[in-house]
């Protein structure tokens, strides 16, 4: 436990030491109510719910998230501190774990950013809290799953540009699986089981009901397996290089 | 204290490190001598438990080095090829960073982090950004943290390079002042640095173990009785063997 902690302070206090996450928290702040302004055209549904807010939000966090993902091992490898840290006495879990759960921290500050409109819609109507809540959840539990697979990227790679590069493309099309345009396009060319467990597999379906409000238990299982997976596959490709060296 | 049993590591088909074996006793320095790519890195790799030996294995106060991993890191300072660190890091966060994982907490914490610090001379120089630190300063702030746990096994990767004269002295002496209650390893380039805080040494060259003995007997191998001349013909010698095997090198 010790490890995890001293690996979570140390990373996330690195966020902060270089100007990633100040830029990081700085284009949140101002993509995400943009896109809902401009994009969501928040002013124009007459609805006081974040609805615009949140049918942007996977779109956003496919590109922040890996960003924000690219050099939790690529760094090392590139520094040589992989070396130093695989001789200390942290057990591989909790040095993946710290590094998650760091960066998930700045991802929880930057969808805190957007509470300003949250309170505004409260000003202008009487929103359903509950629901807008769990859709922050779900927004939340999405940038944990993004932030997992980019995290899994980083591993393989000692080139931050290259696992910022593959992230992306994995989020893409763990996210892309779900949009109608590609189930439409698979139904012609895959049975009918397989364009739905494709359906199934997308974090765009599952982030779907928690942005309405509603959650089920498959999805949070769903988002707590892609976390798991993500770093399971860090873990397994970092262990991997106490056999081929740096 | 520390075991090395018949240590083989291949990259790439090609053996790196072939059937090294040695031991270390508390109040033991060994110094391993080597050209450049000899081995002598991957060995302290293998060792500190950061590189899987292909044969053979490693121990670490009685634990070995690839299964009980965790119980013989707990017990190493291990001073890397190049000390890298994280240049945004402080030299005295780092060393905290390092005590912290250890399970170091509270005034413990604190009172180890100073005492290394000062032991490896760090100065004013404690809180400034790593990246912002000459190589003498990135090195000893890597040192401090090898030694702030005061572990009985300390692995040290050429600790005295692209450091001044001054700063060498500092850290011979600091190695000197730990040996009669640890066993440790360092690896150099500095034939100098054998006889003066080294007890043993060792010579490996292709990967393979040439001699292990004291630097006296060491010294006496060589044609002038000095441990350069000693390393240049052990060295030489096996270069040219290992590349003509039959001993029918042409003219």
């Amino acid at each position: 436990m010790s490890g995890l902690i001293a690996v979570y302070r140390r990373e996330l206090a690195a966020y902060f030491q270089t100007p990633l996450a100040w830029v990081f928290l700085a284009v949140f702040a101002f993509a995400a109510p943009s896109f809902a302004w401009r994009a969501g055209r928040f002013f124009d549904t007459g609805r006081a719910d974040l609805a615009p807010l949140f049918d942007f939000m996977p779109w956003l966090l496919l590109i922040l998230m890996p960003a924000l993902a690219m050099r939790t091992w690529a760094e090392e490898r590139d520094r040589g501190t992989l070396e130093m840290l695989l001789a200390s006495p942290i057990p591989l879990w909790a040095a993946a774990l710290g590094k998650f759960l760091s960066a998930w921290t700045i991802s929880a500050l930057a969808l805190v950013l957007t509470f300003p409109m949250w309170i505004a819609v409260n000003y202008l109507g009487a929103p359903d809290n509950a629901a807008t809540a769990t859709a922050y959840l779900g927004a939340l539990l999405l940038a944990g799953g993004y932030l997992a697979i980019g995290q899994a990227l980083s591993a393989s790679t000692g080139n931050q540009v290259v696992a910022f590069v593959l992230g992306t493309a994995a989020c893409v099309l763990i996210t892309a699986a779900g949009l109608p345009m590609v189930i439409d396009a698979l139904s012609d060319q895959a049975p009918g089981a397989a364009v739905e467990a494709v359906a199934e597999l997308s974090a765009l379906a599952r982030f779907d009901s928690l942005r309405q409000g509603v959650m089920g238990l498959p999805d949070l299982v769903y988002f707590l397996s892609l976390m798991g997976l993500g770093l399971g596959v860090a873990m397994l490709l970092i262990d991997a290089r106490r056999g081929v060296g740096r | 204290m520390i075991l090395a049993e018949a240590l083989t590591k291949r990259f790439n088909g090609v053996t790196a490190v072939d059937g090294v074996q040695f031991t270390v006793d508390r109040g033991e320095v060994l110094g391993f001598l080597g050209p450049n790519g000899a081995g002598k890195s991957t060995t302290m790799r293998m060792l500190a438990g950061c590189l899987e030996p292909d044969e053979g294995h490693a121990e670490i106060a009685g634990y070995d080095a690839a299964l009980n991993r965790h119980d013989a890191q707990a017990r190493l300072g291990y001073l890397p090829e190049g000390a890298p660190a994280y240049p945004a890091m402080t030299p005295r966060g780092y060393v905290r960073f390092h005590l912290r994982a250890r399970g170091f907490s509270g005034s413990v914490l604190r009172d180890a982090c100073d005492h290394a610090l000062a032991r490896a001379n760090l100065g004013p120089a404690a809180d400034k950004p790593i990246g912002a630190l000459s190589k003498g300063y990135k090195r000893r702030a890597a040192l401090a943290a090898a030694i702030a746990h005061d572990p009985p096994v300390l692995i040290l990767d050429e600790p005295t390079d692209g450091l001044d004269p001054n700063q060498k002295d500092g850290v011979r002496a600091l190695i000197a002042d730990m040996a009669p209650k640890k066993a440790i390893i360092i690896s150099t380039h500095l034939l100098e640095e054998v006889d003066t805080i080294c007890s043993r040494a060792i010579v490996i060259a292709e990967g393979r173990l040439l001699v292990d003995e004291t630097p006296h007997a060491l010294a006496s191998r060589g044609s002038d009785h000095t441990i350069a001349s000693a390393f240049r013909s052990l060295t030489g010698s096996v270069s040219e063997v290992l590349r003509d095997p039959s001993g029918e090198g042409g003219a």
